[in-house]
C-alpha cells in the first residue's frame, strides 16, 4: 500500500468496511424483506446522520431540528401522492429543495446565534414544522398517510424492488459520505471548521463565517430531504411522529455514537442504534432499560466515539503488553 | 511627508460612564512603526479593537488608505490590508501551522466557495504559507499542530498569520507579552524586518522593545494621547517621567 493510501484506510477503512459490509448483506443471509427493510432504514437515518455530522462535527452547529429536513422530503413525497403524481423526476427534486428551502429560511434566522441558543431555535422550528404536519387533514394528520405507490422513475417502478431499494440507498449513503468528506477538505470546508474552532480568527484573516454556515445549513437540509423521500418509500407510511423532536435527538445521538470527528462515524452510529434497537425490542419487553444504559456507557469509554474505536482499542492492547512494544521499536 | 496609511481623527469611546478613548488623533505613516504606550488601563486595547472593527467608537472617524472605514466592521477591514494580531493568542488550535497561514492566504486568493477540491494540496496557497512561515522562522514546524507549539512559537506564527494576509498595516497589540528573553530577541529581530514592509502599529509593555523599535511613541493615559514624538522626545519628557515610566526604566 502506497503511504497516502494507507493514511485514507486508517482514516476512513471503518466506514469503508460498513459500506461493502451492506453491499455483501443481502447475499449473505440477510436478504429477505425484513431484513432488507431494516436495512434500508438504517442507511437512510445514516444519510441523514451524515449531514447532521456535517454540521456538528464540521461546522460546529448543533442542531436539535434535524429531523424537520426528513420530514418535509417525507410530506413532499406523500403531498404529491395524494395528487396522484408518483413521477420521480418531479417528487425527488421536489422534496429535497422544499427541505433546502426550510433549511434556508430557518437557518438565516438561527445561524444569528450560537451555542445554546443556536440548539433552542433549531428545536423550535422543528417544533412549528412537527405542528403544521400535524394539522394537515388532507394528509392524515396526526394519523399519517399511508402512501398508494412508492415513486416511479420514468413510470419505471424500480423501487418496488427491496434489492434495487437496498443498493439505490446503499449508492446514495456512499455518495453523501464521499460528497461531505470532501466537502470538509476543500476551501469551503475549511473556512468551516476555522470557524468552528475560532470564529475570531476567522474574522481576523478575513472570512464572515456566516454565510457559509448558511451553505452548509442548507446543503444538509437538502440531504435530510432526499433521506425524507427515501424514508417515504421505504416505510410507505408517512407521519409527523418523523419530525418529532426526539427523532432529531435519535439522529444526533447517532452522531455522536459514531464519532463527531468524521462523517463516516454517523454511518456506524445509525446502522449500530437500528439493529440494537431492533435486536433489543425482541428479546426483552422493557428494552429501553437496556438500550439506555449501552448508550451511556458508550459515550463514557468511546469519547471517539464508534470510528475511534480501533485505534483506543490498539492503544489499550498495547498498554497491556509491553513485550510488543518492544518488538515494534 | 507620504499620506498616512491610518489617520484616527478625534476618537472617543465610552463604556457607561467611563471613558476608555477620549479625543484621540494620531496617525501611522508607510514603513512606520508608531508605538502606543501608556500604563495598565490607559485604554491601549481598547484602541486596537476600534481601529480593527471589533469595536465601534462613539465618535471620530478612522481613515485607513484613504478610505473611511469607521462603519466597516472587522472582517472586511482585513480584506482591505488591516491585520491584527491579539493580546491573547489566537489561533486555530487544531489546524497545522501551515493550515493556519493557509487559510489567511486563501482569503485574499479567490472564492472559498468551491466544494470539491482537497484545499491541503493547493500549491499557490502552500507555498505562499511557507514562504510566511519562513519569515518568521516557523519553517521547520510548518506540519505540526498548532496546539502543539510552545508559547513563542504561536506567536510567532499569529504574525506569519498577519504577514500572509499580505497587509499593509500591522496592528500588533503586546506581540512580546509572555514570550522569555531568547524569544523576545528573535520576535524583535522579525518586527525589525518587517518594518520597511508595511506600517505597524504597535503596543507593547516592554520598553526596551519599543525604544529599540519606535520610530515615533504616543503615551496613552486614561484613554488620551498625552503626548507624540520621538524616541528620544518621549524619554526627555517630564509629564511621561510622572504619568509612566517612572526613574528607573530610563535608567
Amino acid at each position: 500500500m502506497t503511504a497516502p493510501f494507507r493514511k485514507t484506510f486508517r482514516k476512513h477503512g471503518l466506514a469503508l468496511v460498513t459500506l461493502l459490509a451492506l453491499a455483501a448483506a443481502p447475499f449473505f443471509g440477510f436478504g429477505d424483506g425484513f431484513a432488507l427493510s431494516l436495512l434500508a432504514r438504517a442507511m437512510i437515518l445514516g444519510m441523514a446522520a451524515v449531514s447532521l455530522s456535517l454540521l456538528v462535527g464540521g461546522a460546529g452547529l448543533v442542531s436539535l431540528g434535524h429531523a424537520a429536513t426528513m420530514g418535509i422530503g417525507a410530506y413532499a413525497v406523500v403531498a404529491f401522492d395524494a395528487a396522484g403524481v408518483s413521477e420521480g423526476l418531479i417528487v425527488f427534486p421536489a422534496a429535497i429543495a422544499a427541505a433546502a428551502v426550510y433549511a434556508l429560511v430557518t437557518g438565516a434566522v438561527s445561524l444569528r446565534t450560537s451555542g445554546v441558543h443556536f440548539i433552542m431555535i433549531t428545536l423550535a422550528f422543528g417544533q412549528m414544522a412537527f405542528f403544521t404536519t400535524s394539522s394537515f387533514s388532507s394528509l392524515g394528520g396526526d394519523d399519517g398517510y399511508t402512501l398508494y405507490a412508492r415513486t416511479e422513475w420514468l413510470g419505471s417502478r424500480i423501487m418496488d424492488s427491496r434489492l434495487t431499494f437496498h443498493f439505490l440507498c446503499l449508492g446514495l449513503l456512499a455518495l453523501v459520505w464521499v460528497g461531505g468528506t470532501l466537502l470538509l477538505g476543500s476551501r469551503f470546508g475549511r473556512v468551516l471548521r476555522a470557524a468552528r474552532e475560532n470564529p475570531q480568527r476567522a474574522l481576523a484573516v478575513g472570512f464572515q463565517p456566516y454565510p457559509y454556515r448558511l451553505v452548509a445549513y442548507v446543503m444538509a437540509g437538502a440531504v435530510g430531504g432526499l433521506a425524507g423521500a427515501l424514508l417515504a418509500n421505504a416505510t410507505e407510511f408517512v407521519s409527523p411522529a418523523l419530525l418529532s423532536w426526539t427523532r432529531s435527538g435519535e439522529l444526533l445521538f447517532m452522531v455522536i455514537l459514531g464519532g463527531v470527528g468524521q462523517l463516516g462515524g454517523a454511518i456506524l452510529g445509525a446502522l449500530a442504534i437500528v439493529l440494537l434497537e431492533e435486536t433489543l425490542s425482541h428479546l426483552l419487553v422493557y428494552w429501553r432499560l437496556v438500550f439506555g444504559p449501552l448508550l451511556v456507557l458508550s459515550v463514557l469509554f468511546l469519547p471517539d466515539g464508534l470510528v475511534g474505536a480501533p485505534l483506543r482499542l490498539r492503544a489499550a492492547f498495547r498498554f497491556a503488553s509491553p513485550k510488543r512494544r518492544s518488538a515494534d521499536a | 511627508m507620504p499620506d498616512p496609511l491610518l489617520e484616527l481623527h478625534g476618537l472617543s469611546k465610552n463604556f457607561g460612564a467611563l471613558t476608555v478613548t477620549s479625543d484621540v488623533s494620531l496617525t501611522v505613516l508607510p514603513g512606520e512603526i508608531h508605538a502606543i504606550i501608556g500604563p495598565n488601563g490607559a485604554g491601549k486595547t481598547t484602541l486596537i479593537h476600534q481601529i480593527s472593527g471589533t469595536l465601534r467608537p462613539d465618535r471620530g472617524t478612522i481613515r485607513f488608505a484613504g478610505q473611511d472605514v469607521t462603519a466597516l466592521p472587522f472582517e472586511r477591514r482585513a480584506r482591505l490590508g488591516l491585520a491584527r494580531s491579539f493580546q491573547i493568542t489566537s489561533i486555530v488550535p487544531g489546524f497545522t501551522a501551515l493550515e493556519n497561514v493557509a487559510l489567511a492566504v486563501q482569503a485574499r486568493s479567490g472564492s472559498s466557495f468551491r466544494f470539491l477540491r482537497p484545499v491541503a494540496t493547493e500549491k499557490a496557497l502552500n507555498e505562499e504559507a511557507r514562504a510566511a512561515l519562513d519569515t518568521v522562522g516557523l519553517g521547520r514546524v510548518a506540519d505540526r499542530t498548532a496546539a502543539a507549539l510552545s508559547h513563542g512559537e504561536k506567536r510567532q506564527l499569529e504574525l506569519a498569520i498577519a504577514i500572509a494576509m499580505n497587509p499593509r498595516l500591522l496592528l500588533l497589540d503586546e506581540p512580546l507579552a509572555g514570550a522569555g528573553p531568547e524569544e523576545t530577541e528573535r520576535l524583535i529581530g522579525i518586527l525589525r524586518e518587517l518594518r520597511s514592509r508595511y506600517g505597524i502599529l504597535l503596543v507593547e509593555h516592554d520598553m526596551q522593545a519599543v525604544f529599540a523599535l519606535a520610530d515615533r511613541i504616543s503615551v496613552l493615559v486614561y484613554g488620551r494621547v498625552i503626548v507624540t514624538g520621538t524616541v528620544d522626545e518621549i524619554r526627555g519628557h517630564p509629564e511621561v517621567r510622572t504619568a509612566y515610566l517612572g526613574e528607573d526604566a530610563l535608567a
